[in-house]
């Protein structure tokens, strides 16, 4: 892409029946950033991770990603009669080896349940599997849809390591949907908040990693001002 | 009396487990599970040894045996055994390939799910036992409308599985692998079909229940050989030790297929198991 750009959308709009969920949304992503991207409930954050994944091409609008992209959801929708390792590797093209998904397993500090059937791992480790098969792809660029959303809350703090580390060391441009503003503030460069079907406000965060809880208090508030939380608290 | 194997016992199959040698120590057969039944077999021999059962009625367990070994001895058992075997054989092939193809074409394509799935539903409804007269005009009395019946019968549990399993495939697992880079025909081979396997061998299960009791039923009507006009013929002569021994083979084959199928499924599925 001449711009040079992992993600480009201009104008993109998105209609469900007369219900417009994005609207006329613009969205830069250079390569290797790392992009949190917060919302309210239904605010239009999945309909946006679709489109840049592909899974949506009803819509107005342009959006380009440059290169490859792969995704890790909430669950980690793990094919249940397929073992951890070819989770990992199943999909990939040209077809590779076991050696390769041991290799990305390795790096989520699974390799020894390579051969487990994912209905035997508990909900963190099959969220690393999950995301072990996003990174084995290479992606230019990651999609993350809330894949702590699920796990508990010291689980959740080794993920956010976890995912940091494998960021810093694949280096591709992550788009992270989350609704905990604290971890948003931890891992990205960047914070959007979506409102109206278009990025309403955006926070650049400079802090050097890894970062603390307190790094970022300022942008913290008006984070949560964006979302609601200090005058609506019940909305 | 029909080959019951749709809810067939679950333990009879403990002591040939497939692979012995990880379990040390094979679970005996709780033999307490066999008073009852040797009981009713020693009142049933007690009652006809009063004459309480006259044998033109129903003949002693002893009797049965007899007749058992003495038919297997002249070859007429295993020559009705491997004609009967064969009937339920190439019926079940021929309906198992029709039910899983109109199944798969029903449950993938869309065009497909319009023009199958009505007429087979309609169909569906006809009580296929129903249809021996029909198949008699249609195929004469040979082995054709025995085998047609036998594949009619498999064709519709197998086919309702196979589309009911690959319609209720999870839409996120296809969202998943489809935003993963999978190919289509990745996407059937890993997903869609493997998704649809357990439903697919509760069809077979349900099937080759049928297919027995399609063969017994279409033996009735008209048979110059298998296990169907050895009973028959029996009838005729009131031997009724040799209608036993037919029976219990009827039997002997039902359990002896559903057998089959749960190894299958054990193996197939082992990924549920754990
Ligand atoms: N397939 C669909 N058909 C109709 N409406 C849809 C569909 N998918 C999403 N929507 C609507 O679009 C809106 C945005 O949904 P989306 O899933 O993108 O929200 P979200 O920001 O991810 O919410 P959450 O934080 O709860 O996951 C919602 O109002 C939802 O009802
Ligand atoms: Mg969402």
């Amino acid at each position: 892409m001449a711009s040079g750009l992992t993600v480009e959308v201009r104008g993109l709009t998105k209609k469900f029946g007369d219900r417009t969920v994005l609207h006329e949304l613009d969205l830069d992503i250079a390569p290797g950033e790392f992009v949190a991207l917060l919302g309210r409930s239904g605010s239009g954050k999945s309909t946006l991770l679709k489109v840049l994944a592909g899974l949506d091409t009803d819509v107005n609008g342009s959006a380009t990603v440059d290169g490859k992209v792969s995704v890790a959801f909430q669950q980690p929708r793990l094919l249940p009669w397929r073992r951890v390792w070819r989770n990992v590797v199943l999909g990939l093209h040209p077809v590779v080896g076991r050696d390769v998904a041991i290799k990305a397993l390795t790096e989520v500090r699974l390799a020894d349940h390579a051969d487990a059937w994912p209905r035997t791992l508990s909900g963190g480790e099959a969220q690393r599997v999950s995301l072990a098969r996003a990174l084995v792809r290479e992606p230019n660029l990651l999609l993350l849809d809330e894949p702590f959303g699920a796990l508990d809350a010291l689980t959740r703090l080794a993920m956010h390591r976890l995912v940091e580390a494998l960021w810093q060391q694949h280096e591709p441009a992550v788009l992270l949907v989350t609704h905990d503003v604290d971890e948003a503030l931890l891992l990205a460069d960047r914070v959007l908040v979506l409102d109206e079907g278009r990025i309403a406000s955006e926070y650049v965060l400079g802090h050097p990693r890894p970062r603390e809880l307190s790094d970022h208090i300022d942008v913290r508030a008006k984070v949560l001002a964006d979302l609601g939380v200090t005058e609506r608290a019940s909305a | 009396m029909s080959v019951s194997t749709l809810g067939a016992p679950a333990r009879a199959d403990s002591a040939q487990q497939p692979p012995p040698e990880r379990k040390p120590r094979r679970k005996l057969p709780d033999l307490r599970r066999w008073i009852s039944p040797l009981a009713i077999v020693a009142l049933w021999q007690i009652a006809c040894e009063t004459g309480l059962l006259p044998p033109d009625k129903l003949s002693s367990p002893w009797t049965v045996l007899q007749a058992g070994i003495e038919l297997a001895g002249t070859g007429e058992l295993g020559d009705a055994f491997v004609v009967s075997t064969t009937r339920v054989g190439i019926g079940f092939a021929i309906g198992a390939a029709i039910g899983v193809l109109l199944g798969i074409v029903a449950g993938l394509s869309r065009w497909g799910n319009y023009l199958v799935d009505p007429p087979v539903q309609m169909l569906r409804t006809l009580p296929f036992l129903g249809l021996i007269p029909l198949f008699i005009l249609w195929f004469g009395i040979g082995e054709e409308p025995k085998i047609a019946l036998v594949a009619l019968g498999v064709a519709f549990p197998l086919y309702l599985n196979v589309y009911a399993g690959i319609r209720n495939v999870d839409s996120h697992l296809i969202e998943a692998t489809t935003a993963l880079g999978y190919t289509r025909s990745e996407r059937l081979f890993h997903v869609v079909l493997p998704s649809a396997l357990p439903n697919t061998l509760v069809g077979l299960r349900q099937s080759l229940g049928v297919a027995w009791l399609s063969l017994i039923v279409g033996e009735q009507v008209n048979a110059s050989s298998g296990l169907g006009y050895l009973i028959n013929n029996a009838r005729e002569f009131l031997r009724t030790d040799v209608i036993v021994v037919g029976l219990v083979v009827y039997a002997a084959l039902g359990l002896a297929t559903d057998a089959i199928v749960r190894l299958v499924e054990r193996r197939a599925l082992r990924w549920r198991a754990a």
